[in-house]
């Protein structure tokens, strides 16, 4: 590695060649403050809250986007320095609205963490402020430009790590707003609503629409059975809302936390994991033998399927039919699980836990109910919404005593629980369609190919004479790259997992929001994701058609794979919308 | 201020579509096409609606959203079309204090438009300027390429009647 010497502080350092001023004081154990800055998309200098001093330099430096050089000597926290950052987070607040203590993001807010480490002062500048118009024009997200500070972070998420660039700074000067071309509402643009804006939000000016109150008025109502089911990335991530590490498995606290809030049934979506694996892996193999249409994409990240609606329509045709696990589960619930537990499926309200805001918007589509008037899933939450009502019912989350889901549905194998990161799904689907084909049991479960957090991963299996060449992406740039790729005929695959946030759902919008100084300096991605995985790697059943609870409604209900009754239960359709 | 955005439909014909066509190729593959490409756009359509945009989005593959923002960013992109008279008010300083702003106010009286905006039969549009250096003339507004100073706003009614 080529470095240069540089001294931060008075104190020497050899720091690598090519970084940046902010890079090189973390090297040297100094965390520069920062607002706007976001790792690999978004180093602009704009919110100058990352000044430094450099000798023989003039003014102030943004270290976010100064290079190092041989000799440069860095002063980071001297009494210029703060008082500068200070003066600038005043001016920010000073067009911020400050409606802190009942903002969604108090506590967890990047702005006013610094507000409070620099001392400064929220009402030392006042001005004109224009009040901007919120837009909760979707059913999944709200923008209120009234806090918004600029930093465009939202914006690098958007264009720059999934490749959509659906909002952008209009106007300029004082005017600058953060919004859509032409000031159109986001529900009129090919916003696919993953949510990524969302956590890389540092203030309150983005967050999930909340249905909250929704799931408390349901549980409220004596006449109504509200069960839950949660998401397999769930549990690896909402300890973070409670103070837990990242990568901390709370499974059996966050069970018990469920069935404190009141709620009829506290049940586990690995098992609808499972089922949407046996569905899908015996409609690839049908493909596959009929001559049907390849190569086949996955199906459960809605956040995809609407990008792929809007941006390669041409692809739904290769788009598995399999409705996602939330909607699998919902759908049996409310009709085979009904019946057995002599339920009139309308009053059950049903609700699901996600790491997603997409999901909100997949249980309004068409094609997802039960029949007429009966949605599926009723309410989808996200993360973040379940860790909220938990707070607010005064639960103790750390205090939880390890809890397990309840029955009729409480298993799911470890193939269900690998569906929360990028290849998950993929092998999931890898195990249940090897042994279909080859009629035998694996002797390793593992495709260690298509694990990792890499952005686009491809391997060939040989599944008895059958070679199968399969493919995984994770975030909507990277499809783009893989799907242009396939268009061409330059790649040639079989079977292809697309999840829409980059690594999956541990990544995903409606998951916990850490703040940039966590996300530039550690792969959430990596430690969510190993929850999964030795959480699989522990369980006894680790192949989706092995589930007991998944060969019961086979045989009692169902039938076959892919039956008639599955058809019209557990699969979809989609629209090719355009942009 | 925020641009004003046109609710005027709009049309293009097969000429325009094809000079613009040929702009896109032009610059397309170049460093920073936009802002060439905005400059020959609003010369072919003489401003920048959401269809024109919208169109170089998908040829250009820039999303719509960046190119908006520079549209919006700069004062010179017009988001309004022009009507066959463009009326300007200066309101520079000097035409500022000599009562220009009461111009304005005639105008949107006489037209029937506020500032930004043009006549439903797009015969006129009314834009307030910056100084066009015509100082000695204060008050001044124009019409297209013919220039009015020293003006009162009871004069306003009469120069409209020209056109």
């Amino acid at each position: 590695m080529n470095t240069v010497n540089v001294k931060i502080n008075g104190r020497e350092y050899a720091v690598p060649a090519n970084s940046t001023i902010l890079e090189a004081a973390r090297y040297a154990g100094i965390e520069i403050p920062t607002l706007c800055y976001l790792k690999d998309i978004n180093a602009i200098g704009a919110c100058r809250l990352c000044l430094v001093e450099v000798k023989g330099a003039r003014g102030l430096v943004t270290a976010c986007v100064y290079p190092v050089n041989e000799g440069m000597e860095i002063f980071t926290n001297t009494p210029k320095v703060k008082a500068a950052r200070k003066t600038n987070i005043e001016l920010v607040l000073s067009a911020h609205e400050k409606k802190c203590l009942s903002c969604i993001r108090s506590t967890n807010c990047e702005l006013q963490k610094y507000a409070n480490e620099f001392g400064a002062d929220e009402s030392r500048f006042s001005g004109r402020n224009t009040k901007e118009a919120i837009d909760d024009s979707t059913v999944f997200l709200v923008r209120d430009n009234n806090k918004c500070i600029l930093c465009r972070r939202c914006v690098a998420a958007c264009n720059k790590l999934q490749g959509i660039g659906v909002i952008g700074a209009n106007n300029r000067g004082f005017d600058t707003n953060i919004a859509c071309a032409f000031e159109k509402n986001l529900s009129d643009t090919s916003c696919i609503s993953c949510g990524q804006c969302i956590v890389a939000c540092p203030v309150g000016a983005l967050y999930e629409k909340d249905d909250t109150q929704k799931v408390l008025d349901a549980i409220a109502d004596p006449t109504k059975h509200v069960a839950i089911c949660a998401a397999p990335s769930v549990r690896a991530t909402i300890g973070e809302c409670f103070g837990y590490e990242p990568g901390t498995d709370v499974e059996g606290k966050m069970v018990a936390a469920m069935k404190r809030l009141g709620f009829d049934g506290v049940y586990d979506m690995n098992f609808t994991a499972d089922l949407t694996i046996v569905e899908e892996a015996n409609e690839f193999i049908g493909r596959v033998q009929n001559g049907g249409k390849l190569p086949m994409i996955t199906s459960c990240s809605p956040g995809w399927i609407k990008y792929c609606e809007h941006y390669f329509p041409e692809f739904t045709d290769n788009l598995s039919t399999c409705k996602s696990p939330q909607q699998m589960f919902g759908a049996l619930y409310k009709t085979y699980f009904a019946k057995k537990m002599g339920l009139d499926p309308k009053d059950i309200v049903f609700v699901s836990a996600i790491p997603c805001t997409a999901k909100k918007f997949e249980v309004t589509r068409p094609g997802q109910s039960v029949e007429d008037g009966i949605p599926g899933v009723d309410i989808a939450i996200t993360t973040r919404e379940l860790a909220r009502m938990i707070s607010g019912a005064g639960i103790d989350f750390t205090k939880m005593p390890d809890e397990e889901f309840d029955k009729p549905i409480e298993i799911g194998s470890g193939a269900g629980v690998i569906f929360g990161a990028t290849g998950g799904v993929m092998e999931a689907a890898l195990r249940t369609a090897a042994e279909t084909i080859l009629n035998k049991p694996l002797e390793k479960l593992e495709f260690d190919d298509v694990r990792g957090t890499e952005s686009i991963k491809r391997a060939t299996y040989k599944l008895g004479d059958l070679e199968v060449k399969v493919a995984v992406a994770s975030g909507t740039a990277n499809a783009k790259k893989l799907l242009k790729a396939v268009q061409s005929g330059e790649e040639k695959v079989d079977f292809i997992e697309i999840m829409g946030c980059p690594g999956g759902c541990v990544n995903g919008g409606g998951q916990p929001v850490q703040p940039a100084s966590v996300r530039n300096n550690v792969n959430l991605v990596e430690l969510r994701s190993k929850v999964l995985y030795d959480a699989d790697s522990k369980e006894e059943i680790r192949k989706s058609h092995e589930n007991p609870i998944v060969k019961m409604v086979y045989e009692e209900f169902l039938g076959e794979p892919n039956s008639h009754v599955a058809h019209e239960i557990l699969h979809t359709h989609y629209v090719k919308r355009g942009l | 201020m925020k641009k004003q955005i046109t609710t005027v439909a709009f049309k293009d014909t097969q000429e325009q579509r094809a000079k613009l066509d040929a702009l896109i190729e032009k610059y397309k593959n170049e460093k920073g096409p936009m802002m060439p490409i905005l400059q020959g756009a609003q010369d072919i359509y003489g401003y920048l609606p959401i269809e024109v945009q919208r169109y170089i989005s998908i040829q250009t593959e820039v999303p719509l959203s960046e190119i908006y923002g520079i549209a919006s960013f700069y004062s010179q992109f017009l988001l309004n079309p022009k009507g066959q008279y463009a009326v300007s008010v200066c309101l520079g300083t000097a035409c500022y204090v000599k009562g220009s702003g009461l111009l304005m106010e005639k105008l949107t009286e006489v037209l029937g438009i506020k500032n930004g905006e043009i006549t439903p039969d797009k015969k006129f549009s009314l834009d307030a300027t910056r100084c066009i250096g015509a100082c000695g003339l204060a008050p001044v507004i124009t019409v297209n390429e013919d220039v009015y100073g020293r003006l009162e706003p009871k004069d306003i009614p009469d120069i409209i009647a020209k056109y």
